[in-house]
């Protein structure tokens, strides 16, 4: 029994129909969008807070808010992104998308995707993470009454129904997750050709150089590092700074920590909390690791960990060999910037990488001889917050990009398109059998008149 | 280990020491290509004229020329598509710079095809050096004669650790795709695009496949049929038929199904002559099981011009099927050779149906004096690229992406799009480690009235 092959058939009919086509329907798939934000606002908090122990803050400044604004820019921009670039492309969507979300941002990273593939006049088919359990149900059960239901469905399940779900052929699959689960669903796509993005992850290197402020440094470390209790793809997974500089960031982070969350973080409300069991138990085994400078505190009945550092630590140890996900930033030492890159280069790609220091010199070194999804020179995932800048990968931590109008360029076909007339057939005929030299060198010499190095005439 | 993972690691040691990444060395690696081109024409003519047929006309028209024409392009636009993108800015970063900043990928693997084994397998290597990559070639072995001019060639011009040639057939492929690439452009059928990209996902590499389809070529009753004619013979039988972009069948009204037959049979007498076998301008087929295949293409089929084939010399005579049902094997896989089925359909609105009822193909041509027409096809139907009134050219346009979509392809190259497709761009915020104070509105603990519990 194919739980799906009815509604990915009814999708792909109304695709066919070309429902989806008119900027019109475009435009009120969009704005509908934006009621279900603003309706439902209060709804998607709590669960948010049910979910993750999101803060209202942290809700709106990287859920609801950024969602918002990319319908905003979308509905501000469809018209101008519909029409044929200056040489005639036309921009096609593909015809059935599906969007498998992920449980850590499961508004802003389910929400931001469908406004790319709506916009570009896509069907879609949503599936939420079934581990964000609480947004799971609002978006399955709530959004699809703002959405014309002809053209886009949620389907929920766990890794089985997702497997049998990709069976299915796809015009194109966006994926968030792990690497892991990325080339799982890249093999699937392949048995159909489906094009993909993979927004995957990895372990983000943070680059402390001896020239800086180290409170300054602190404040903004930890705060990107322990948003969303560390559960952000583009979080500074791990510390690259001297012994030296590790002195001075410790008591550095020791205040930051303090003054965000408190002498007792537990009773902190601007404190996440982690998203499952399976994850708390992981993340406590990494405690382990080196040596607890700072916090090391959890507790099972409220899936809390403390905002933690860790210090001695070894590059074979778990905790420097997957991505961190969770409250935690181990401090490696590096003796040299060349050790820091040598360091960074010997490892897979990540998603973001950052680099504090006062020397624009060395932050811009950082960023010559690596290579990273992308880049903040002392500041953490601020990059991400520009829609006019390319979200995404490289390597093992994804492929394809989004946001802004990069969104829609990834959901929809460029289809080449060169419209001709039958004048002008003397020149073409320089092309046509018999071939003589003499006709080559006209139409050589036609080809560079033309100067655009236009087609073969 | 295979003997392939020298050739990669050598590459990828090479591509780490940072050589590639000045453009002054990718522009003098791009100008010895053009050097090697220039120098060893007629190599390149005697190879093609060895695997297909071609003459030094067809030889340097259809392919050399597409190769330098990139390089001259790449050469120019090249210090422009490398600079850093400087973008808009919000409010929140109105003292920062953000940008868009091109690197390279590290390693790319091109695995080329035999129809046109010069271009198909150069084309893409251009922009892959340009985008500051180290790529490892692989030339079908099909076209055996290119194979071995290239493996030769290239080594002689460019540096032999970035840019090494291999050999081989269908072993030696599977064996390379085990190793791991930051990008594998292919070229060939929608079977092996499968596999090819099964393989990239072992290592989370990311493809471009150009594949295959059935490209249909509408004729509308209102249009010049001279010249349409004329142009789709042209499209079609070039290069005996062995082209991806070629319009696979003519999809047409009964009524000027007779004058279509009889204009294309001028012109194909035109090109080839009475007896095409003896032009010197008309193709051969790649090898016997492809001839054998395209013959049996024509069984059971109603032939109105050609039909005949030398299996010594692997010519089949351009040939023209009538009347032929959807259902019957000519219709059902890609025809790459010189055999053109009519299938009659009784309105625009029939044609599109057939069309999406099938595979997205790589390209789709519609022939018609009147705009509304074309317009409808474009717009209710898809695939990798479109040319109205002609045939092929929308691919030979640096500015237009080429590419397919569904079956017939994943990704786009050309011109810039090649530089594009072998890069990062990566996105880049750098502000300055100031004063925190400016930012401590974004830090915890948030206003009281914000936060809940």
């Amino acid at each position: 029994m194919d739980p799906f092959a009815d509604t990915l058939r009814r999708l792909r009919e109304a695709f066919g129909s070309g429902r989806t086509r008119p900027a019109e329907f475009r435009a009120t798939q969009l704005k509908s969008l934006g009621r279900f934000l603003r309706d439902n606002k209060q709804l998607l908090q709590e669960a948010l807070v049910q979910d993750l122990h999101k803060s209202a803050f942290e809700a709106e400044v990287s859920e609801i808010g950024i969602s918002q604004n990319e319908i905003d820019l979308a509905l501000r921009n469809l018209r101008a992104w519909m029409k044929d670039e200056k040489v005639p492309k036309n921009l096609e969507p593909f015809g059935l998308v599906l969007i498998i979300a992920p449980w850590n941002y499961p508004v802003n990273l389910t929400l931001v995707p469908l406004v790319g593939a709506l916009a570009a006049g896509n069907c879609v088919v949503l599936k939420p993470s079934e581990f964000s359990r609480s947004t799971e149900k609002i978006l399955a059960e709530v959004l699809p009454r703002y959405l014309d239901q002809s053209c886009f469905a949620v389907v929920l399940g766990g890794p089985q129904e997702t497997g049998q779900l990709l069976e299915h052929k796809f015009d194109y699959i966006f994926f968030t997750g792990s690497p892991r689960v990325g080339r799982i669903v890249m093999a699937a796509a392949a048995k159909h050709l489906t094009p993909v993005t993979l927004e995957l992850g990895g372990k983000n290197p943070c680059y402390v150089d001896d020239d800086c402020d180290p409170q300054t440094v602190a404040n903004r470390v930890a705060w990107f590092r322990y948003f969303n209790s560390g559960q952000t793809c583009v979080a500074p997974d791990y510390v690259l700074c001297s012994p030296d500089t590790q002195e001075r960031l410790l008591p550095a982070l020791q205040r930051a920590i303090t003054r965000f969350y408190g002498e007792d973080p537990q009773s902190s409300p601007s404190l996440g909390r982690i998203i499952s069991e399976k994850h708390f138990r992981r993340l406590r085994g990494l405690l382990g690791c080196g040596r607890v400078v700072i916090g090391g505190q959890s507790d099972e009945s409220d899936r809390y960990i403390a905002p933690t550092v860790l210090v001695d630590v070894q590059e074979t140890e778990p905790v420097m060999q997957e991505e961190i996900f969770g409250p935690i930033l181990p401090i490696v030492n590096v003796r040299s910037l060349d050790e820091a890159i040598d360091f960074i280069n010997r490892r897979e790609k990540p998603l973001a990488l950052y680099a504090f220091s006062n020397s624009n010199q060395v932050v811009k070194r950082v960023l010559a001889q690596t290579s990273s999804g992308g880049f903040c020179g002392n500041d953490g995932f601020m990059h991400m917050t520009l829609a006019s800048l390319p979200f995404g990968g490289v390597g093992a931590s994804g492929m394809g990009s989004y946001h802004g109008k990069f969104s829609f360029d990834t959901f929809s076909h460029h289809r080449a398109c060169l419209l001709r007339w039958p004048g002008l057939e003397k020149i073409y005929s320089l092309r046509y059998p018999p071939y003589s030299p003499r006709n080559l060198r006209m139409l050589l010499a036609a080809m560079e008149a033309r100067s655009c190095s236009c087609t073969l005439l | 280990m295979s003997k392939f993972s020298e050739v990669v690691q050598r590459a990828r040691a090479a591509f780490n020491s940072g050589k590639t990444r000045p453009l002054q060395f990718r522009i003098q690696q791009l100008e010895a290509l053009r050097r090697m081109i220039k120098d060893h024409e007629k190599d390149i003519v005697g190879a093609l004229t060895a695997d297909l047929h071609k003459n030094e006309w067809n030889a340097y028209y259809e392919e050399v020329v597409y190769v330098l024409e990139e390089i001259e392009y790449m050469i120019k636009k090249l210090p422009e598509w490398a600079m850093d993108e400087p973008v808009e800015k919000t409010s929140q970063t109105q003292q920062d710079e953000c940008y868009i900043h091109s690197e390279p990928l590290g390693v790319v693997l091109i695995i080329g095809t035999w129809s046109y084994p010069f271009t198909i397998t150069i084309q893409p290597v251009v922009g892959a050096i340009a985008a500051g990559n180290a790529v490892v070639i692989k030339p079908s072995e099909l076209s055996e004669n290119m194979a071995n001019l290239l493996a030769t060639m290239i080594p002689q011009y460019l540096d032999r650790d970035l840019y090494p040639v291999i050999d081989g057939g269908v072993p030696e492929t599977t064996e390379v795709l085990k190793e791991r690439f930051d990008h594998i452009l292919y070229t060939g059928n929608t079977a092996v695009g499968k596999i090819i990209m099964t393989a990239a996902a072992k290592h989370l590499t990311p493809v471009t496949l150009g594949l295959g389809g059935k490209n249909p070529c509408f004729v509308d009753k209102d249009c010049d049929l001279d010249i349409a004619c004329r142009r789709i013979a042209w499209g079609k039988f070039m290069n005996s038929g062995q082209t991806c972009a070629a319009p696979d069948y003519i999809l047409c009204d009964p009524s000027i199904q007779n004058q279509i037959v009889e204009k294309l049979k001028k012109s194909l007498k035109e090109f080839y002559g009475e007896d095409a076998k003896k032009s010197r301008d008309y193709g051969r087929i790649i090898n016997s099981q492809h001839f054998q295949r395209v013959m049996g293409l024509m069984e059971g089929q109603k032939v109105a011009y050609g039909g005949t084939g030398d299996a010594a010399t692997r010519y089949i005579a351009p040939t023209i099927l009538i009347d032929v049902d959807p259902q019957s094997q000519v219709m059902q896989e890609e025809i790459f050779g010189p055999v053109m089925p009519i299938v009659c359909v009784r309105s625009l609105e029939e044609a599109i149906q057939f069309i999406s009822q099938r595979e997205k193909p790589l390209a789709l041509y519609v022939f018609s004096l009147n705009d509304k027409v074309i317009k409808k096809m474009i717009a209710e139907t898809s695939s990798g690229g479109v040319t109205a009134n002609d045939v092929v050219v929308h691919t030979s346009v640096h500015s237009l992406p080429y590419g397919g979509v569904g079956n017939s392809g994943v990704g786009s190259y050309h011109g810039k799009k090649s530089f594009e497709t072998f890069s990062h761009r990566r996105s880049c915020l750098v502000r300055p480690l100031l004063n925190d104070e400016s930012l401590k509105a974004r830090y915890p603990p948030s206003l009281a009235k914000m936060t809940r519990h």
